[in-house]
Order: structure tokens, then sequence, then C-alpha cells
């Protein structure tokens, strides 16, 4: 009796789904192929014209495969010795200042999750105030001016490196991963807070520390507004701020002035934009592809918290 | 009398609870004190520089011995007085609110688009393209968008070919300018923006679509009465938070979009206060327009915050 009935109900609900939702198929993955080549091909584009003649790319040549092959653009990229520079100092910028961020905000954040913290909603408040109101600009900029760090190394890695972001995060991460009874038995052997730390904690929370590192890494390997500010000598620029001026502000690197020589240094100028864009981009795009889940993660923990 | 002495006792009792607190926890203020230190020094500390805004900065007297205005609020006035007032407030809130109106839904499409995908390489694929661009430093964002739409060597000059016709230089154009700023950012941060949604709607209960289907509900129903309502608080809860920013538009892309003849419609708060103050050195004036942009973003979140506890009962305290 029961048989017959849920299997003619069955098919007609998959009767019913073929058709509405063989539509809806077709139309979520042809909308969803639309914008894969928005986003990609624009990024495939620089690829295909930094390998093409410039020539053949302003003359809209240049499609889908690079016109008239050219390394001069790659070569070009040895001529211009302020964008290695960059390079190197980002890579310490980079590095010494996730360094400094780790060592300053997953402590932090790990005292803040402990619910017998004595003072906890003070320090609580203490640090949400600074999210939603600042010094601003100019009265920043005096401060650290005034303490000594105007154009110098610290000033990258050191003033800025907490971030209340990130503390938030790794609270949520400690609040909602570490077992509560996992202290309360530490301590009853006689463990403090120090040692529980660094050989409990620390080694139980690799992923919350992959997510803030990574972010930071890339945080300072983009940025160019603290070295606008806070730099003065064109050699600690770091990366972004030599690219702005290869990219932006169009600064003629190749000093020439006359007739064919001209000519060229432009046609040079126009290639480098490509290649310098490729090179920097480069190393993220390397480690994109298994950075991604941690990425990712980082922004659900956060929103848990919502 | 002797309640103000239980009183007293009280008190010198909760003193010395809190002494005792704090030193059995000792190690967890050591690992505070690094962060507490350099907050101090370099967010609570430019804030009494504020009140150079009050005053006429001049670097020798140093900002306690800096004389005060006459009248107190001559900065502010003087910045209300100026044509830059409108035109930076303006523009500051057009800016915003276009991209709020573009950018906040699609990510919410995207995600719901996202979960309904069966094929699980695609997927994957699809994923990891759309989340690339959030990568992309702002310069080389503004790099690539020089290039793409540069007439002469850009997209645009060459799709412009295809049909005979010379591209509009658009960079330099005053009417594109925010269509150029609202859309890039579109692209870049879309894609990204999806995670917070998917995540959402990860936690939906599968057998609420198992009930929907074998109420015969195809998929875009399921899409639009289940999926949907599941990742509205998430929306609503951002909606505020985007809402509380919109006078606070970012300096690092419209500085670098900036050009001579688009300046009437690019410049904004945060780089008329970065021109103001460090290319000419007016450290009060820019202060003071520092200080009443803050102003207006604390009250707008205060309000915006306000409201949506009224009438939704989420906020974000």
């Amino acid at each position: 009796m029961v048989t017959p009935m849920t299997q003619t109900r069955k098919r007609s609900a998959k009767i019913h789904r073929t058709r509405a939702d063989r539509v809806f198929d077709a139309l979520l993955y042809a909308i969803s192929l639309v914008i894969l080549i928005i986003i990609i091909y624009p990024l495939y584009f620089i690829i295909v014209a930094s390998f093409s003649n410039p020539s053949a790319v302003t003359g809209g040549k240049v499609w889908f495969w690079p016109v008239g092959f050219t390394l001069d653009g790659y070569k070009a990229l040895l001529e211009a010795p302020q964008l290695w520079t960059g390079y190197g100092n980002t890579i310490l910028y980079a590095a010494a200042g996730t360094f400094i961020a780790l060592v300053f905000n997953i402590p932090a954040a790990y005292a803040l999750s402990r619910k017998d913290l004595y003072g906890r909603r003070i320090l609580n408040v203490f640090f949400l105030i600074v999210m939603f109101f600042s010094g601003g600009l100019i009265p920043t900029f005096l401060v650290v001016q005034q303490v000594g760090l105007y154009n110098t190394f610290w000033v990258m890695v050191l003033p800025f490196s907490i971030s209340i972001y990130n503390i938030m995060i790794a609270r949520t991460f400690f609040d909602t991963s570490l077992p509560g009874d996992l202290h309360d038995a530490a301590q009853m052997d006689g463990c403090n807070n120090l040692r529980f730390f660094f050989q409990i904690v620390i080694p139980l929370s690799k992923a919350i520390i992959a997510v803030i590192a990574l972010w930071t890494a890339i945080g300072h390997w983009n940025s160019y507004f603290n070295a606008l500010i806070y730099l003065r000598d064109p050699w600690r620029r770091p990366l972004q701020l030599v690219l702005r001026n290869i990219l932006i502000t169009n600064q003629r690197i190749f000093a020439v002035t006359t007739g064919e020589a001209a000519l060229e240094a432009v046609r040079k100028a126009n290639l480098l934009r490509y290649t310098s864009i490729i090179v920097s981009t480069v190393p993220i795009l390397a480690i994109y592809p298994f950075a991604q889940k941690y990425f990712a993660q980082g922004v659900m923990i956060g929103a848990v918290k919502g | 009398m002797t309640g103000q002495h239980v009183q007293k006792r009280k008190s010198a009792g909760s003193l010395r609870e809190a002494i005792r607190q704090i030193r059995r926890n000792a190690g967890l203020y050591l690992l505070l004190l690094p962060a507490v230190v350099l907050v101090i020094l370099f967010a609570y500390w430019p804030m009494l520089g504020i009140s150079i805004a009050f005053k006429d900065y001049s670097a020798p007297l140093g900002i306690a011995g800096s004389l005060w205005t006459e009248p107190w609020y001559k900065h502010f006035f003087k910045f209300f007085n100026s044509y830059q007032f409108t035109n930076t407030v303006k523009n500051t809130a057009w800016l915003s609110v276009y991209t709020l109106i573009a950018a906040f839904p699609i990510p919410i499409v995207l995600a719901l688009g996202i979960n309904q995908m069966r094929a699980k390489r695609f997927k994957r694929f699809y994923q990891t393209a759309i989340y690339l661009p959030h990568f992309i430093s702002t310069v080389v964002m503004v790099g690539l968008l020089i290039i793409w739409l540069s007439p002469s060597t850009g997209l645009i000059g060459a799709i412009y070919g295809l049909f005979g016709k010379t591209a509009p230089n658009l960079m330099g154009s005053k009417g594109a300018f925010d269509d150029i700023y609202v859309w890039s950012d579109v692209w870049q941060h879309m894609g990204w923006n999806s995670i917070i949604y998917i995540a959402a709607l990860s936690s939906v209960d599968p057998t609420l679509y198992e009930a929907a289907m074998v109420d015969g509900a195809n998929r875009f129903q399921r899409m639009r009465f289940i999926d949907f309502p599941m990742i509205l608080p998430t929306a609503v809860i951002l909606l505020i938070m985007n809402a509380g920013q919109v006078m606070n538009v970012g300096f690092e892309k419209v500085y670098m979009m900036q050009n001579n003849l688009n300046m009437s419609v690019s410049e904004v708060i945060s780089t008329y206060v970065y021109k103001i103050g460090i290319t000419h050195a007016q450290f009060s004036y820019s202060t003071a327009i520092n200080l009443f942009n803050t102003m207006v973003n604390v009250m707008l979140l205060v309000m915006v915050n306000t409201l949506s506890r009224r009438l939704s009962e989420t906020s974000l305290w």
C-alpha cells in the first residue's frame, strides 16, 4: 500500500527537478563562467602583454598569446635596481614585522581569552576604543617623530604591529578551541601561566598562528601608506612604493632625452610596467594555493564572533 | 557611621582581593604588557596630540607649548567655510554610498550560487579564482587599471579598436572616476567577501533541503526559501558595520587614482587631510579636519547601531 505511493511521489519530484533545475543549473554555470572570464582574462592579458612587442599591444593585436615575442621587459627589470632594493626591503620588513606582530598579538589575545583575568572587561574596552577612535594622521606622525622612529627600519615593523582585529580573532580561537579544564588540570600540577602558554597553548594553536602570520606578511607585502608617511630615504623604500613610481607616477627611470633613444625608453618603460607587476605579485600567487585554506579559516573564525 | 565603616572595610577587602587575583595571574599580565605598551604609545598618546586642532601648532614650541587658538573653533570654521568642505564631504559620502550599494549584494549572490554548485572540481577552481584578486596590492590594482583603461596600450583601446573607434581616456575622465573606483573594488573583493556567507551557508541543516525536496521545491526555491534566510542575519550585521563607515573612504586607492583631470570629484577627506598635513605641513588645520571626520564616523556608528538594535535586535554592542 505504502510503497507505490512513495514511489510515485519520488518520481514526480524527480521529474520536477529535472525540468526547472536543469534551467537553473545551465544559468548558474553560464553566469559563473562569465564571472570567471571577467576575473581571469584581464590578469592573463598582463602576462601575455609582458612577452609581447609593445607596438603590437598598442596596436590592439595582442589578445590570447604573445605577438612579437620578446623578453625585453624582463631584461628591463635588471636595469631597474631600485625595484630589487625595494624587493629586499619588503622581505626584511615583512619578516621582522610578522615576527613582531606574532610575539605581541598572540600572547595578548591569550591573556584576554582567560575568564579569570582580573580587569578583563576594562582591558577589552582599552583595546576596542582604538578600533573606532584614533589620534589621526598628524598627531601619530608627531609621536613617531618624537620617539625618534621617523625614517628608520623600526617604524616599518614596530609601532603599528598591534592589530586589534587579529587580537579579537585569536581570542575567539582560544575561547572556542582550547578546552577550559585544560588549564585547571595544568594548574593542579603546578604549571604556571607562562609555562602553560608556551608549552601547551602555542603547540595547540598552530592554525591561528599561521592565519595571523600569513595575513600580516601579506599586509606588509602590499602596503605603502606607512612608508609614504614615515620614510624619507629612497633606499629604505619598500617594493610597493617603488612600484608606485614605475606604474603610476610614471617616473622616468631611463634618463634618456633624444630621438630614437627616447622612443626606446618609452617602449621599455611600458614593458617594465607589465613585468614589474608580474614579479611583484608572483610571490603572493605562489603561496596562495597553499595558504587559501588558512585565509578562509581566519575569516570564518572572525565570523563566529559576528 | 557603622555602615560607612563596613563600606570602607569592604572596599579595602576587594582591593586586597584584586591584588591577590592579579598576583595569582601575574604571568598573564606579562603576556599583555608589550601590546598594552604599544597601544598606549602609538594609539593613546597621539590622542593627546589632537589638542593641536585647537592650537596654532609650531614645532619649536611643541604640542603642549603651542598657543590655543582664539576662538577655539578657528580651524574648524576655516574648513567649514572653505570650498573644499562641501567638495570633500560630498565626494567621500558619494564614493562610499556607491560602493555600498554596488559591492554589498554581489557577494551574497555569489555565495548563494557557489552553494548550489554540484560540480566539485569546478566549484573549487571557481572559488580559488574569484578569491585571487583580493591579494593584489592597491598599487598594482591601480597600475592594472591604468594599463587596462589606457586608450593607447590597454584592453579598452583594443576593444574600441575592434569597432573602429578610438577609446576615451577613462582614467582622466571626471565622470568615470567613481565608476572605475567602485567597480574595480567589486572586481577585486567580491569573491573574498562571499566567504563569510559561504561559511554561514555551510551550517544549513541538510534535512531542511530534504524536506523541501519532498514538498517539491526546486533548486531555485530552495535557495530562495532556505539559503537566503540563513544568511540574512550575517548580511544585516555586515550592513550595519558598513553603514557606520560611510564617511570613511580609504586613502590608498583614491590617492593613487587622482590626477589633475579628476581632482574635483576624487578629493576625499582622507586625501585632503594628507595633503594639508604632510604636503603643506599645516599640522593644526589637518588635525582639525581629521578630528571632524572621526567624530562624524563615531556618531554614525552609534546611530546606525542604535537604529538597528531597535529595528532588528541585531547590533554590534
